[in-house]
């Protein structure tokens, strides 16, 4: 929800990188900007929706945002979409034909490895896309370069007809650094829509010939690799080993060897092989750092310069940060190193990013991402965990985090829209020990829209034996809330289109009578709902309808507290999961019967408890009461 | 501070404290003096109760973001375990400014993971160079816990290369251009942080 603010054309500003490519667009006359948010990309959209004169939007999914800059980049104009590595993959459909078409605007897309899944279900390197599309990558090492290689992007997409990939990560997604922007360049006017069949629809005939013209412009931007001043060699004394190097690694290296040569590739495909080869005589030992696959260090292999060392001595997992990079160097070098300091290349022994510190401190407990206090989610997952005999298909978002403590009712986790697909092969793929097997889905409502919606639409087509919990909290969660078509607002927070699921599961051919909306702090309603869809043997949504938590109308109530008298210890509370509640103290008792009985004494945080009455609902004894005079701050 | 004279600072916490924050004013107001800073956020996943840290590193020149282990200048521990976590990533001569205020995870609740018994002594006993008070409790007598932030900031104060007086007329600026009422009490708190440290 960002309201438009004017805007100097040059200043110095302390921004992240995920700014600084909203800034850098915006500078390069950017018109049209997209994306579907995913971490760490999600900052790129919402700094652009609050630049003046340019179209931003949230996209349904990443694949919509990648055709929407396509259809504006053929309009004439320049178009930028974000997304997160796995986003891509969802968008590479319309990729992988758009490099044969080309661009009339300058077409951009700008791509978030999470390097050392701080917050993602893998860690793939982006890299390849440019392989496997043909088109350049550009790959920043900090702020300042996310600026002026963004807009540099967009002059090479129009300079070489091709869209062009931003390769990004998180260590420069979210990192603030000082950048000087430069004055901003007006928006293309030109020709606008050319209406060209042969090349914009692609069938055999017309796509066939596109094919050498593809493969043309590669061998260009080669030639042009190997001048292009954003692959420069940082001159070194120290030659004993040179690095051939890209994205934020560059600045490791800096860190760690200030004397090492290093040869820096900005434009990173296609890679200056000569420029490397050459590089590769001044120094005594050739070492490719890469995050996070060793792509580049296969290929100058390929062009001969076997003696190049990359995976074999550095991790193929996580950042190269500067304590990774030097005790791998020292070793190589034969210089001594403390034997557990060395990364290890196998994908076993990798160390963790950042390295767990040795004691003290060691042996702590971690502090794993929680669901929120009051969450709607608390509930379902309340009930879900007292279903017997399920199996529970889950999807990417906060949900994913009941297949945890206490709840541990989430059994898989894939992808966005997976849940869908997935429960229905484990309803047609069941053998006779599960004969029984109850198989639910739960998805939320963005992740619903972004992929969702076609699974759905297969189980119903199928007759999928499948309940579906469909959570609507009118946000996209993890991400920090932002709007989507089930919130009723747009990117800037204006009111827009708010999508009626109940009629969307009806025209996906759930049955409506097969359909609940349901309010999931109301336990016993939410319970009845799911425990009578599980026995039917049909494809049945429920959906939940309460905002998360996060979002700003979300109504906190008064807060609730524990009576000490009345607890009993029964812990029932717990079950909840609200991080809110805390054992105070902990006994063991013996029944009359001579079983011996673990009891929990409770307190509620009055300060973060915001009342959604859940946890009362499950206490017997009626020990949780409303905090007396009440007033929040 | 470190060998090439770049300052490293580690604000370690919880989601919601104001890591980010404190991170985000020290920042500012290393770039008033005239130093190229490099800060990492931390996004997602740090809204749900997960460990939150920042770097903060500012010099003449920064190149890395990341600060290597063990070259941290100034550890800010807004929670004693948090401040344990990350407290072998402090330089021998470092320091170390923890908050007494213990926030236990659900999973401590639950009875899956002990909390540590004593983390300030821990790390004493481990040599290293620590000031320890009640944040919280400094805060909730101002009457906003929210002011835990400025306090640390005010403890912090005395250890970094520029004056005291500059990093509060920052945090008392950002005050004044959007909550004036607040000023007040924020130089309260800064001027308890200080004294806190000198104690602690």
């Amino acid at each position: 929800m960002n309201a438009v603010n004017p805007l100097p054309s040059s200043e110095r500003l302390f921004i992240s990188g995920n700014e600084a490519v909203a800034r850098g667009a915006w500078g390069a006359g950017c018109k049209v900007m997209a994306a579907y948010p995913g971490t760490p990309s999600t900052e790129i959209l919402e700094y652009a929706s609050r630049l003046p004169e340019m179209y931003s939007e949230w996209s349904v999914n990443e694949k919509v945002s990648l055709e929407v800059a396509i259809g504006a980049s053929l309009a004439g104009s320049r178009a930028l979409c974000a997304m997160k590595h796995v986003g891509l993959n969802v968008a590479s459909d319309a990729l992988m034909t758009q490099t044969l078409i080309g661009v009339s605007g300058g077409l951009v897309i700008a791509v978030a490895d999470d390097v050392g899944l701080s917050s993602s279900q893998n860690e793939q390197d982006s890299r390849f896309w440019g392989r496997f599309a043909h088109v350049p990558v550009l790959e920043p090492a900090d702020a300042q370069e996310a600026y002026d290689m963004t807009r540099f992007a967009f002059d090479l997409s129009e300079q070489f007809d091709t869209p062009v990939i931003l390769r990004m990560t998180t260590r420069i997604c979210h990192v603030k650094g000082v950048v000087t922007t430069r004055e901003r360049r007006p928006f293309n006017s030109g020709v606008g829509f050319e209406k060209d069949p042969s090349r914009l629809v692609m069938t055999p005939t017309n796509a066939r010939p596109r094919i050498p013209l593809m493969f043309e412009r590669e061998k260009a931007l080669q030639r042009f690799s190997e001048s292009c001043e954003l692959n420069s060699i940082r001159e070194g004394s120290d030659k004993r080993v040179g690095f051939v190097t890209s994205g934020p690694v560059f600045m490791h290296l800096l860190e760690a060897f200030p004397d090492a040569p290093v040869l820096k590739l900005g434009l990173s495909y296609p890679p200056p092989m000569e420029t490397i080869r050459a590089f590769s005589q001044q120094v005594e030992a050739l070492v490719i750092a890469e995050e996070v696959e060793p792509i580049l260090e296969t290929e100058v292999k390929a062009a001969g310069m076997l003696q190049a060392h990359g995976k074999d001595i550095l991790p193929r997992i996580g950042e190269l940060a500067p304590h990774v990079l030097r005790p791998a160097i020292a070793a190589l070098l034969g210089e001594p190193v403390e034997a557990e300091a060395v990364p290890k290349p196998s994908l076993k022994d990798v160390p963790e990013v950042p390295v767990p510190p040795p004691a003290p401190g060691s042996s702590l407990f971690p502090r794993p991402p929680t669901m929120c206090v009051a969450c709607p989610h608390l509930g379902i997952y309340y009930c879900l965990s007292k279903i017997r005999n399920k199996a529970i298909s889950g999807d990417i978002g906060c949900y994913t985090l009941g297949a945890g403590h206490p709840w541990n009712a989430l059994d898989t986790t894939i992808c966005m829209g997976a849940s869908m697909g997935v429960a229905l092969g484990l309803d047609k793929g069941r053998t006779e020990v599960d004969k029984e097997q109850k198989v639910i889905a739960v998805i939320g409502d963005s992740t619903f829209m972004h992929m969702g919606l076609q699974g759905l639409l297969d189980i119903t087509y199928n007759r999928g034996n499948v309940t579906i919990l469909l959570l609507d909290n009118r946000a996209v969660g993890m991400t920090g809330g932002q709007d989507n078509p089930g919130s009723g607002r747009n990117i800037h927070g204006e009111e827009s289109l708010r999508i009626n699921f109940r009629t969307m599961c009806e025209a996906l051919g759930v049955k409506p009578e097969r359909i609940h909306e349901v309010n999931p702090y109301e336990l016993p309603t939410l319970f009845k709902a799911l425990r009578e869809e599980v026995k039917i043997n049909d494809t049945s949504v429920i959906i939940t309808n309460q905002p998360c938590v996060l979002v700003d109308f979300y109504a906190a109530k008064p807060p609730l507290t524990v009576d000490d008298d009345k607890c009993t210890g029964c812990k029932n509370c717990l079950d909840i999961g609200c991080p809110a509640i805390y054992v105070t103290r902990r006994e063991t008792v013996v029944k009359p019967n001579g079983k011996e009985k673990e009891l929990a004494f409770v307190r509620i945080e009055s300060g973060a408890c915001t009342g959604c009455d859940l946890c009362p609902k499950t206490c017997g004894p009626e020990a949780i009461i409303p905090v007396a005079n009440f007033i929040r701050q | 501070m470190s060998d090439n004279s770049v300052t490293n600072i580690l604000v370690a916490g919880i989601g919601g404290q104001g890591v980010m924050t404190a991170a985000e004013v020290l920042s500012q107001t290393a770039l008033n003096q005239g130093y190229d800073v490099k800060k990492t956020e931390v996004a997602g996943m740090a809204q749900r109760g997960g460990v939150v840290t920042s770097h903060v590193r500012f010099g003449e020149r920064v190149l890395s973001p990341a600060i290597p282990p063990g070259e941290v200048d100034i550890l800010v521990g807004f929670e004693p375990a948090e401040a344990l976590r990350w407290c072998s990533h402090l330089r021998a001569d470092g320091v170390a400014m923890v908050s007494t205020t213990r926030q236990e995870p659900p999973v401590v609740s639950f009875g899956l993971y002990d909390y540590p018994e004593d983390p300030v002594g821990q790390m004493r006993k481990a040599g290293i160079d620590l000031h320890a008070f009640d944040a919280g409790a400094i805060a909730a007598a101002l009457g906003n816990l929210k002011l835990v932030n400025t306090v640390m900031l005010g403890a912090i104060s005395e250890y970094l290369p520029f004056s005291a007086d500059t990093l509060k007329n920052v945090i008392l600026d950002r005050f004044r251009q959007y909550k004036p009422k607040l000023v007040e009490i924020n130089e309260q708190a800064f001027e308890a942080g200080r004294k806190a440290q000198a104690a602690g």
